[in-house]
């Protein structure tokens, strides 16, 4: 069959801890009375934590999305049942720090409503697998062996890379838990059916089952369900923790290794557990989200052990009642199995997505013993499945020597707990790997942030800078237009019957820059006509519309054009007063514009008014400017 | 006489051609320690050091023997890159848990003096609005603290989530004893 390897390969290391799986083999899963109130964690995956999508006080029904998920790498968590969302709040969750995260507490109605638009595909085949991920993404179905990675993701792999093989999980390999034993026992139609649909979604046509020797029952259930179906093999694998790991398990079933830092689709390889097979086919036969799962209650600390089908959300304290309580000497409650379960610190914590059992300690199942030194035996460098060195790792750890503990591979550590578990000095070898993976994340983290902050630094200098050069510009042109403006009015004084009704348009405009530049514009056309009239009237005075710079010069060619066209402007006053008078009125001296009608008007006026007096003062400025120059030449 | 001229004019001709092109060849531009050192600052110019800017105290610490624990939105993390680029050993840094500014609504008269102080925009406001801090933006600096008018910005610790935790370090063998 394909790539699988003809005779089982071993990885490396590995242990084999007393099983306790006698404790809750033998009991079926069986459903749970609904819990008063469903605390729904809003992040029960791998990835992005989801934003709510309901309020308080809004009714839920039961496959509802109340977690819209955020990005990519995320999947919606939905309402296990009917009811009453009455409180969106922080919950204590199952983590090792002991913090909590946002959840929504639900009040079920105890009907169990189905939300209206469930529906599901009546005939998976026939549709796309495109589809088919789409519902598996929809249903909010996570790898439900631990790691809760989003399925749909899994079930797209990119283009370039082959799904040669299809592995479902039932190794099981955690002591206690029976949870995924049971499955395959009682629900074996739903998980062929659940592999055939992730076979098409996947297009690929080889899948093997893998299940660990001491579950010779589900061995046995599943071999006789897959008879007559050849694209399905079961192989019976040697019991050693940790099997069920996903890299330890395509290399005991293909003999590849998946490179360190890969992903199992580079071998060509796709694992999915078998609960998580039921959890598709629901969704995409039945349109049912991920709501609830088996789970096991168990460990000698617990009285009745049992498999219990729970709803996400229903809190363990619950788990523990069904299940008729804990013993006296009970030390621990973990979530989990015992080798990678988390240790939780109050009995509120719900059930997730990724609760694979309840495992209640006796102090003779656990040990509390301090670490000693490291002795060198190099058990741990024996157990370790991904052959790293803990013993090295944890000294670097210990010492925070975060760039050496990047070359030991740190990150290719699975946190199994083999080499934690054999150590005879009780080195708590895997926590030393996990502070080390979080602090290697923490120093990334800020390093990022610093830079981000030295951006937004220099973007905030850059602006001011920018700011800074817009106010000078400004100020520039107000000293420009300043300018202009003194020079306007210089030769308005000058010339002021000549400029009035070029000036005046410029008393219409709003933008006072444009007015300045039109003032400016009106002055200079000023100048030009009147050099025109000057040299038209006393003829070489040329020189006057030469751009000169000194004022002085200015002022005298101002002084000389006025001089010149002194008796053109009389003659010109006089014959505009002339046609006012034949007209009765000024009205069309101002008639080229409507707003400054007034302004041309009054101009008009006083042109006419003030035209003896006017032709005697620029007279008397053009001699003084006349004797000014004379002043400046001499100097 | 000619031929010692010639040959020891020879020999200088050749030891100064040579001497030129190494320094063209071999040329170091300025100090690379402080462009160094100022990389690994902030670069939020925050002051706390006692310099007017990140620069200016990178300066001092590469030609003026500056201590290298002055930094405090730099942290510890910091303080030993400067050690690590100075050559020196690490020198203890003040204890202090990451915080970030926070501004009480009800004082905040909206006047935009902490907004104009902030060097990495964390603040967020307008005139006559009440402002408030962007929390994963801010870096400890303090730099908004002293303008205010009202005294509404205090730093305030970090709050821990399960997204910030971090896992505390085992307590080791030692602790045994």
């Amino acid at each position: 069959m394909g790539i699988v390897a003809s005779v089982l390969k071993k990885f490396h290391g590995g242990v084999h801890p007393e099983e306790f799986k006698d404790l809750s083999e033998k009991c079926a899963i069986e459903p749970m009375p609904m819990p008063e109130r469903l605390y729904v964690p809003l992040h029960q995956h791998i990835g992005s934590p989801c934003e709510p999508s309901i309020n308080v006080g809004d009714m839920v029904f039961k496959g509802q999305t109340i977690g819209r998920p955020q990005g990519f790498v995320s999947a919606p968590v939905h309402a296990p049942t009917s009811g009453k969302v009455v409180e969106i709040r922080q919950h204590p969750v199952a983590h090792p720090s002991g913090l909590t995260m946002m959840v929504a507490v639900i009040e079920p109605d105890g009907k169990d409503t189905w939300h209206k638009d469930i529906s599901g595909l009546e005939d998976p085949f026939k549709h796309e697998p495109a589809e088919i991920r789409e519902r598996v993404r929809c249903g909010g179905i996570v790898g439900m062996g631990g790691a809760t990675f989003p399925s749909f993701i899994k079930m797209s792999p990119p283009k370039d890379k082959v799904v040669e093989l299809l592995i479902i999980n039932g190794v099981e390999c955690e002591p206690y838990l029976t949870c995924d034993a049971r499955v395959m026992e009682e629900q074996t139609t739903e998980v062929i059916d659940g592999i055939k649909i992730m076979l098409h979604g996947l297009q690929t046509e080889n899948c093997v089952i893998g299940i660990e020797n001491n579950k010779p029952r589900a061995i046995e259930i599943m071999k006789a369900a897959v008879k007559d179906i050849p694209e399905i093999d079961i192989i019976a694998l040697p019991v050693r923790y940790p099997q069920g790991g996903e890299k330890q398990l395509i290399e005991v079933v293909t003999g590849r290794q998946v490179p360190s830092g890969g992903l199992p689709i580079d071998v060509g390889v796709i694992v999915h557990n078998v609960a998580t097979a039921v959890a598709i086919r629901d969704a995409v036969r039945f349109g049912h989200p991920l709501l609830a799962r088996p789970v096991t209650v168990t460990g000698l600390g617990i009285s009745r052990p049992a498999n219990v089908q729970a709803l996400f959300g229903t809190p363990v304290q619950e788990m523990i009642k069904h299940c008729g309580g804990l013993k006296n000497g009970t030390r621990k409650v973990l979530m989990g199995g015992p080798m990678m379960g988390v240790a939780i610190g109050t009995l509120d914590v719900p059930v997730v997505k990724g609760t694979s059992g309840i495992l209640c300690m006796t102090s003779n199942e656990t040990t509390d013993k301090p670490e000693q030194a490291c002795i060198r035996c190099g058990r741990c460098l024996q157990a370790c499945p991904v052959s790293l060195m803990p013993t090295e790792m944890a000294w670097l750890s210990r010492h925070e020597e975060l760039d050496k503990l990047q070359e030991y591979n740190l990150f290719d550590c699975i946190e199994c707990g083999s080499c934690s578990y054999v150590c005879p000095s009780n080195i708590p070898l895997v926590h030393y790997f996990r502070f080390g993976k979080m602090a290697i994340q923490t120093a990334d983290k800020e390093k990022k942030r610093g830079e981000i902050a030295k951006q937004r630094a220099k973007a905030k200098d850059a602006r001011e800078e920018k700011v800074k050069a817009e106010r000078e510009a400004r100020k520039a042109a107000m000293k420009a237009k300043m300018a202009a403006k003194r020079k306007a009015a210089a030769a308005a004084k000058g010339e002021k019957p000549a400029t009035e009704k070029e000036s005046a348009p410029a008393a219409g405009g709003n933008d006072k820059a444009a007015k300045a530049a039109r003032a400016a514009k009106a002055a200079k056309a000023a100048r030009a006509a009147k050099a025109a009239k000057a040299a038209k009237a006393g003829g070489g005075t040329k020189d006057a519309a030469g751009d000169g710079d000194d004022k002085a010069a200015k002022a005298a060619r101002a002084a000389k054009a006025a001089k010149a066209a002194k008796a053109a402007k009389a003659a010109r006053a006089a014959k505009a007063a002339k046609a006012a008078r034949a007209d009765g009125g000024t009205k069309d001296a101002a008639g080229d514009g409507d707003d400054k009608a007034a302004k041309a008007a009054r101009a008009a006026k006083a042109a006419k008014a003030a035209k003896a007096a006017r032709a005697a003062k620029a007279a008397k400025a053009a001699k003084a400017a006349k004797e000014a120059k004379a002043d400046g030449d001499s100097q | 006489m000619i031929n010692a001229i010639l040959s020891m004019g020879g020999l200088a001709l050749v030891a100064g051609l040579g001497l030129g092109f190494a320094a063209k060849k071999f040329h170091v531009e300025g100090d690379p320690t402080v462009d160094k050192l100022e990389e690994v600052m902030p670069a939020t110019n925050c002051g706390n050091c006692g310099y007017p800017g990140c620069r200016p105290y990178a300066e001092a610490v590469a030609n003026e023997d500056e201590a290298i624990n002055l930094c405090p939105p730099g942290g510890t993390a910091t303080m030993e890159a400067i050690a690590a680029i100075m050559g020196v050993d690490p020198a203890p840094m003040e204890e202090r848990a990451p915080s970030v500014a926070y501004i009480d609504e009800e004082k905040c008269i909206g006047c935009t003096a902490c907004i104009k102080a902030c060097p990495v925009d964390a603040i967020i406001g307008a005139n006559k609005q009440s402002h408030t801090v962007i929390i994963d933006e801010c870096t400890d600096c303090d730099k908004c603290i002293e303008p205010c008018p009202t005294d509404c910005i205090t730093m305030v610790p970090k709050e821990v989530t399960l997204y910030t935790w971090s896992m505390e370090k085992p307590d080791g063998p030692h602790a045994l004893h």
